[in-house]
């Protein structure tokens, strides 16, 4: 077991007991021991400074994409769980949409294995719903969960038989898990490779209208209404679907959602110059999309930031606009952008800007996380909430380098993140150095 | 035109050129016209200049438009097209690029199925690019042979009525022909079904009339757009017939105009699709001397690109080096 810390002097900040003070906190065998003013110095232990700096539960990303098995030049488990807890994440769910996929109970337990052996973010995978990821037939959901998948999914593609989608969100009630979403009528989204509006028109793209997305997270609504399963739609990206799930949750639908740090911070204009690193799916929206999304997210409408992180190899995306692959990547940038655009305006407090990084994801797809009460895990992150910095891609732990952001002022950066006690990512010897006035490389 | 005038290393729309840019380029196309009319129609205006035509659509017609005001200019032209070459084998444009540049060309004229494609190629090469056609981006050499045609036929462009008809969704002429008109003062229209009218034209300040006959009544200048023949199968029509019935421009129609309208129309036809014989062949079409009207443009876009000045394009044609 690892040696004691005490995180000494930092603010605390917990969404899941609302607490906001100036607290140490004691971490011993894994586990949050005690929260207190002046705790003793642990025996034989590490006694860290963070005065100055927020002390909160590790973040909880709902959706990534590892790439591993098959595309391992894009990313590894490995590789993508340490830029997990380079971005503040110490939990991470893993999309089954790999090659092969996680359709099979084996496939679950090699993605669950790579990510203890990694040792850097907890890595949960996600199963998928139907074999192949091919909307078909249904795989083993039982013996997925049983091997340690925490949702399911076929996300990259929408589960298009309505038939299918609705024995899905019935056979997960026994089994506990929430059925993530891709929401998208595929009739409607075409071969659209950005969003349809006058940037698409000028620049001569095909468009994807909205209501690809709309009447797709309707569908769901309506069935999970029917079935009374618990849906979480991933990627939120219009102000149609805001208004369903907004009517469907008062309707008492058992239904969560997300929305990623780029469909909050960014419009369709970032394609001006046939820019790939802004090519995702679903595509960057118009303005009006963007407020409607950030006043949901704040409205508790849309529970939770995502970063539906999805590497891609330079080369990949280096090439025509209509031939390179949708996704971006966002664990390394995540917070940073959230604290800017949201947190820099006074949209949200830290707290509750935590809590949808962090508390409310742990509970929709129930894991031990997103809690600093005693007794939970030492899933910790230290975050200087004042630090700007310029998102320099080339210096990411992710393999790829896909990101929109590049170049630009974030705000709120991650120092330390601790995972079951253990520190797996450390930047105070580069703030130190850069404080001494010395460049770091 | 003044000597104030530049250009930039490339040529991948008209959105980007100002309204002096693209006078000037209807200005110097003047007198390269007449090199055409010549028994030798060659002037040493770029010689030892080498230039790619790197097509990776099929073409004809812009391809040897452009091959001609190359050679008629005196430049050294290689063609690469889809069949055959490195293109087919797999090659990336960025890869297909830079072993160009290896070999120390001077432009590339590019033809692509994908939007942004001539841009792509611009930002990566040290070579002037001129997009020669680029997804359902921009076609701006069409563009610019447009406009003179119907200055020539007009006097001038601003003020004057010019729809275009058909596909517009998935059509680079139309873009450029509403930037470029556009910012010449023309008002713009486009009519067609409305699967193939694209979301936000509006936006580009363009009326959209829902029937031809209130194209027909409105315009002064008709450019008739090709309609591809995959459109039906994809659904956007349902059939050829019905599509000349409600939006083609047939003689019928065109009859009952109130006015002369120029008729302008991209090629290659769909004769009794989008367009009747009788109407591509009578009075009122200028089909042909956009055609004719291409070369020149082309070769006014290449002397330009290269440098060239404005003022002495006439000079230039008589023989003397810019």
């Amino acid at each position: 077991m690892s040696r004691p810390i005490v995180l000494r002097g930092g603010r605390v900040i917990d969404p899941s007991c609302r607490r906001d003070e100036r607290l140490d906190v004691l971490l011993i065998d894994g586990r949050v021991a005690e929260l207190g003013r002046d705790l003793p110095a642990p025996d034989g232990g590490e006694d860290i400074d963070v005065a100055g700096l927020v002390v909160a539960p590790g973040l909880v990303d709902l959706h990534v994409h590892l790439r591993e098995p098959g595309d391992e030049h894009k990313e590894t488990i490995t590789s993508g769980a340490r830029a997990a807890v380079a971005g503040g994440f110490t939990s991470i769910c893993a999309m089954p949409n790999t090659r092969p996929p996680i359709d099979d109970p084996a496939a679950v337990g090699f993605v669950r294995a790579e990510g203890e052996r990694a040792g850097y973010a907890r890595v949960y995978p996600v199963g998928a719903v139907s074999i192949g990821l091919k909307g078909e037939e249904m795989t083993e959901i039982g013996e997925l969960v049983a091997a340690g998948a925490i949702a399911v999914t076929d996300d990259g593609r929408p589960v298009w038989d309505s038939g299918l989608a609705r024995r899905t969100m019935e056979y997960t009630r026994a089994f506990d898990i929430p059925f993530f979403s891709h929401s998208e009528d595929l009739g409607l989204s075409g071969a659209g490779v950005m969003y349809e509006g006058s940037v698409s028109t000028a620049l001569g793209l095909r468009g994807i209208p909205n209501a690809a997305e709309d009447v797709a997270v309707a569908r769901e609504c309506m069935i999970a209404e029917l079935t009374g399963g618990q849906l979480h739609v991933l990627h939120v990206s219009t102000r149609g679907s805001v208004e369903v799930i907004r009517a469907a949750k008062a309707r008492g639908v058992w239904v969560s959602a997300e929305v990623t740090p780029h469909h909050l911070a960014l419009t369709d204009e970032a394609v001006r110059g046939y820019r790939t690193e802004a090519k995702m799916n679903p595509p960057l929206r118009s303005a009006a999309d963007v407020q409607a999304v950030r006043d949901a997210l704040v409205a508790g409408v849309i529970d939770c930031i995502a970063t539906d992180h999805a590497p891609h190899h330079y080369e990949d995306k280096e090439r025509e606009f209509d031939d390179a692959p949708f996704g971006v990547i966002g664990l390394e940038t995540a917070l940073g952008v959230s604290m800017r655009e949201l947190v820099v305006g006074g949209r949200l407090d830290l707290i509750e800007l935590i809590d949808r990084l962090s508390t409310r994801p742990a509970r929709i797809a129930r894991l031990p996380a997103g809690t600093l009460v005693e007794g939970s895990p030492a899933d910790v992150v230290v975050i200087d909430p004042d630090e700007r910095w310029v998102c320099d891609a080339s210096r990411f732990l992710s393999l790829s380098r896909n990101t929109p952001f590049a170049g630009e002022e974030l705000v709120g950066r991650v120092v330390m993140t601790l995972v079951g006690g253990r520190v797996v990512y450390d930047r105070r010897d580069d703030r130190k150095a850069a404080r001494e006035g010395v460049e770091v490389t | 035109m003044t000597a104030t005038v530049k250009f930039g290393k490339d040529l991948t729309g008209l959105e980007g050129l100002s309204v002096e840019q693209i006078a000037t380029v209807l200005d110097v196309a003047e007198p390269f016209k007449e090199i055409s009319e010549r028994p030798i129609k060659k002037v040493p205006v770029l010689r030892g200049k080498t230039i790619v035509n790197l097509f990776y659509e099929p073409s004809t017609r812009t391809r040897v438009s452009f091959e001609f005001a190359e050679k008629r200019l005196s430049a050294d032209t290689v063609n690469i097209s889809g069949a055959g070459s490195s293109i087919v084998k797999g090659e990336s444009l960025v890869d297909t690029a830079r072993n160009l540049e290896a070999m120390r060309i001077d432009m590339v004229v590019i033809r692509h199925g994908s939007s942004g494609a001539s841009q792509f190629l611009a930002e990566r090469i040290p070579s002037n690019v001129i997009n020669a056609g680029d997804g359902q981006h921009e076609h701006p050499t069409q563009g610019l042979l447009d406009m003179l045609t119907m200055r020539d036929q007009l006097g001038t462009l601003a003020g004057k009525k010019v729809c275009i008809v058909g596909d517009i969704l998935h059509s680079r002429v139309a873009r450029s022909n509403i930037w470029g008109l556009g910012k010449m003062g023309a008002e713009l229209a486009v009519c067609g079904p409305p699967t193939l009218i694209p979301h936000g034209i509006e936006e580009m300040g363009v009326r959209v009339l829902k029937r031809i006959e209130e194209a027909i009544e409105w315009a002064d200048v008709l450019n008739v757009l090709r309609l591809q023949l995959e459109r039906m199968k994809a659904g956007y029509i349902p059939s050829l017939r019905e599509y000349n019935r409600f939006f083609g421009l047939t003689v019928g129609k065109l009859e009952k105009a109130a006015r002369d309208i120029l008729i302008l129309h991209p090629g290659p036809m769909n004769r009794g699709v989008e367009i009747d014989s009788q109407v591509a062949d009578g009075p009122h079409s200028v089909i042909l001397q956009q055609v004719t009207n291409g070369v020149a443009i082309r070769m006014a876009v290449l002397y330009l690109l290269a440098g060239g000045s404005p003022e002495r394009a006439e000079a230039a044609k008589g023989g003397r080096r810019t």
